[in-house]
């Protein structure tokens, strides 16, 4: 795959169509990349990576380049390019500045599994057919790549790509039965007060560090209410467990129907908080109630909380369904 | 001895009501002299819709045992709409914070008209009566602002 | 030299605790491990590092300074303190222990930081060799023996349990009290063990990595380098690396009016923020490079300048376990150094 993102990255630079390309760049392990913007040839030809670690979505640094004028090649995963289509949506991106290579996807590694299977001192890593192959300083070890799949892509929603100029790889399909909501409905199964617990054990781990929030592609706020003193509920730590609660219950409602599912918050939560779980209860309340809908799917769509029918549902529905 | 903190507990009650209707009902079942619980602080709006959802996280941080939204029925909106999005973002909410372990029963979104003010009257007595019976919000409160 | 079987190191912590509230890391859901007090039956988790540093222990993330209660006209000013009881932290690795030194110089320098010291003098600390360096692992990078951590007591650990020295009058008093749960052991174990941390120390990804070019003296050549700006484009502007940092101890004061009174609090804050140092005017680092510039020049050019060489970071790793984008401290010092063959 990095072959072909490569050659396809230096032939668009090469002939014009863009005048530089956001991709990922070489870690200091096998496993860290980070997102890079590369401009020359050289630097694509010398500093360019694309692996199973590439999972970042680069769809919202795409907002800070759009605004530099020119058009930029970005290539994008299934599930990156409905943040970017939600995001064009949003007037937060222009279409023209941004040249979409859509990059067929089964699914990312997540070196946390590795680490929690014991697999420390990682040192090297190559892909076999469906094997990482692991050198460590402790010796070598190996993992199937089922067994590393991060967990947003466990339940991934689509492997279709919502937006895109072109694509490498095969296009892929919606994947209605993913299963992604099934831990939603476990936990709405359980009584109130299991669900409380199940979430103040989640959400007590919180340190604030606000990495959710700022790698969220729906979170494009210029000044975030958290961080605006004038707001009243300013704060830069959760000072109680109020504040746990309130962080990111109001945050999960902000970007309510705006929400892709992309699983970013998740990935990045340094305290594993499965942050996603709030969003997809969003998700799934929507479409039970206001019908199916899927965010960053079409740009010209209607958002489910800026619309309405006379026959909504009254909001004593939550009283009357699921455990209290 | 027993001692029963049931009997001792007064719920805060708030309940934002909008300017065209809910605090019009409110105001009717005031001059009919219909009773209803001095602990219910009604918070005028200009619509239902006006209601952030942070205004209602806020009065159960500031020691708020219930909240309740009124507003103009379906369709009959000051401002034609604003009660349809009220009620889709507060259905949503009612369901995140039920999610989340929250006392389900500590919210409650009721249409109240101009003209009801026997029904604002006796939705209120319902609503505290509930809270009562459910007792002090523990579960959305800020220790820090806990009297004593 | 006394020795404790794996098996037996919960009598340890029985008459430990008998003493003093004792606090070991503990593996919590998602794969965290977090200190929690020592109650019987608490496993001790093998894991190299704690999410978070032990820093908190002195320099909680929220801690209460001052409480103003108000009635009718009177105001009334609570100082929250209590003596804080003893305590001891269990398990703390080399690279933690060393930056305990570092948050004294900035706390229990003049003027004294009497919050901090509170916490900082009741706290004994339990050091643990490291047996199983993981390959973020840079301490030797800060002159750190990651076999032979600091601390008032040390526990190294040996095939089949911990041999335990005090390294302090402190530790030893600790020790004594304790009664007769140790063996007698030669040194030997130990010393054999130390070695085999060292042996693999060197083998590590990052065993190479020097602070050749940082320091007190560098600030004119460093500061207004271009590389900061491709080195800051991917950052996100959270303060993951800062939190979980057991170094950085920027805290911001604030006032939270409880509708009765004020709660005067300090809480933790970040350089990666928009909000951190904002004064009337607003940030004074308007972008994202100058905040991510602050951080490690901090760490790598101020500290060292205003503390005798003293480097601002102990190479514990965790900001490279835990970057949202996989940018640190390590690519960095890496990037920078290759700007010296230029000069």
């Amino acid at each position: 795959m990095q072959t072909e993102l490569k050659k396809r990255a230096l032939e668009l630079l090469g002939d014009g169509t863009v005048d530089r390309v956001i991709g990922w760049q070489t870690g200091e392990f096998s496993y860290d990349m980070t997102p890079a913007v590369f401009t020359s040839a050289e630097d694509v030809e010398k500093n360019f990576v694309y692996n199973d670690f590439c999972g970042a979505n680069v769809s919202k640094y795409l907002i800070k380049e759009c605004v530099k004028g020119g058009r930029i090649l970005a290539f994008l995963k299934p599930c990156d390019t409905f943040s970017f289509n939600q995001l064009l949506a949003e007037h937060r991106v222009s279409r023209e500045h941004v040249y979409i290579v859509g990059v067929a996807c089964d699914g990312m590694a997540d070196v946390q599994k590795m680490k929690a299977a014991g697999i420390d001192g990682i040192v090297g890593l190559t892909a076999e057919n469906d094997t990482y192959r692991i050198e460590t300083i402790y010796g070598d070890a190996e993992m199937k790549k089922s067994d590393a799949l991060a967990e947003r892509c466990l339940t991934c929603k689509s492997r279709r790509h919502a937006v895109h100029d072109e694509l490498i790889g095969e296009e892929g399909e919606d994947r209605p039965d993913s299963g992604r909501f099934d831990m939603v409905a476990e936990l709405e199964a359980m009584t109130a007060e299991e669900r409380y617990n199940f979430w103040r054990g989640e959400l007590s781990r919180c340190i604030r560090c606000n990495a959710c929030r700022n790698v969220c592609p729906a979170c494009t706020c210029e000044n975030c209410v958290f961080d605006n003193a004038a707001s009243g509920i300013a704060q830069k730590a959760a000072a109680d467990t109020f504040e746990e609660n309130m962080f990111h219950v109001i945050r999960a409602f902000h970007v309510a129907g705006r929400c892709t599912d992309c699983g970013e918050c998740s990935r990045v939560c340094p305290a594993h908080i499965p942050l996603h779980l709030l969003n997809r209860k969003f998700i799934k309340d929507i479409n039970e109630l206001y019908g199916p809908y899927q965010a960053g799917a079409d740009a010209g769509a209607k958002s489910p909380l800026t619309s309405y029918t006379f026959d909504d549902a009254e909001p004593s529905i939550v009283r009357e369904r699921g455990r209290e | 001895m027993q001692v029963n903190d049931k009997t001792e507990f007064v719920p805060k009650i708030v309940a934002f009501c909008c300017n065209w209707c809910s605090y019009a009902g409110a105001d009717l079942s005031g001059t009919n002299r219909l009773q209803y619980p001095a602990n219910v602080k009604i918070i005028r709006v200009p619509c239902s819709c006006r209601v952030n959802p942070m205004f209602i996280l806020r009065a159960f941080q500031r020691g708020a045992d219930g909240v309740i939204i009124c507003g103009c029925h379906p369709g009959d909106c000051h401002y034609t709409t604003g009660n349809f999005y009220a009620r889709r973002r507060m259905t949503l909410l009612f369901s995140m914070l039920d999610y989340l372990g929250i006392e389900r029963k500590r919210t409650r979104v009721e249409w109240v008209s101009a003209a009801e003010g026997a029904k604002f009257a006796a939705t209120m007595n319902d609503f505290a009566a509930q809270i009562n019976e459910l007792g002090p919000n523990r579960r959305l409160e800020d220790l820090r602002c806990r009297q004593n | 030299m006394k020795y404790i079987s794996f098996e037996n190191l919960h009598t340890f912590f029985e008459q430990a605790s008998a003493q003093l509230n004792i606090y070991v890391p503990v593996d919590a859901a998602g794969g965290q491990s977090a200190y929690t007090r020592w109650t019987p039956g608490t496993e001790i988790s093998r894991g190299l590092h704690t999410t978070r540093s032990a820093k908190e222990f002195f320099f909680p993330q929220t801690e209460n300074l001052v409480e103003f209660k108000m009635s009718g006209k009177n105001i009334e000013i609570i100082d929250p303190r209590s003596e804080t009881e003893d305590y001891a932290i269990f398990g703390v690795r080399a690279c933690d222990i060393r930056s305990f030194g570092i948050l004294d110089e900035v706390f229990l320098a003049e003027p004294v930081d009497s919050y901090y010291k509170n916490r900082r003098e009741h706290g004994l600390i339990i050091g643990m060799s490291c047996t199983r360096p993981a390959e973020t692992c840079f301490c030797q990078t800060f002159g750190i023996d990651a076999a032979e951590p600091q601390g008032d007591v040390t526990f190294t650990e040996v095939q089949d349990g911990y041999c335990v020295a005090a390294n302090t009058e402190r530790g030893k008093a600790f020790l004594d009290a304790l009664g007769a749960i140790f063996e007698e052991r030669s040194d030997d174990a130990a010393a054999q063990a130390k070695e085999k941390t060292r042996e693999i120390m060197q083998k590590l990804p990052l065993a190479g990595l020097t602070t050749e070019g940082f320091g007190g003296d560098r600030l004119d050549a460093l500061f207004d380098d271009p590389r900061w700006a491709e080195l800051s484009e991917a950052c996100i502007g959270c303060g993951t690396c800062t939190f979980v940092c057991p170094t950085c101890q920027c805290y911001d004061i604030r006032d939270y009016d409880t509708g009765h009174g004020v709660k005067r609090f300090r809480c933790w804050d970040s350089c990666m923020y928009s909000d951190f140092t904002k004064m009337a005017h607003g940030n004074p680092r308007l972008t994202q490079k100058e905040r991510f510039r602050q951080r490690f020049m901090h760490k790598l050019v101020y500290f060292p300048a205003n503390n005798n060489g003293e480097f601002g970071c102990v190479g514990c790793g965790r900001c490279l376990a835990s970057c949202p984008i996989h940018m640190n401290i390590v690519k960095v010092m890496k990037k920078l150094a290759e700007v010296k063959e230029d000069e």
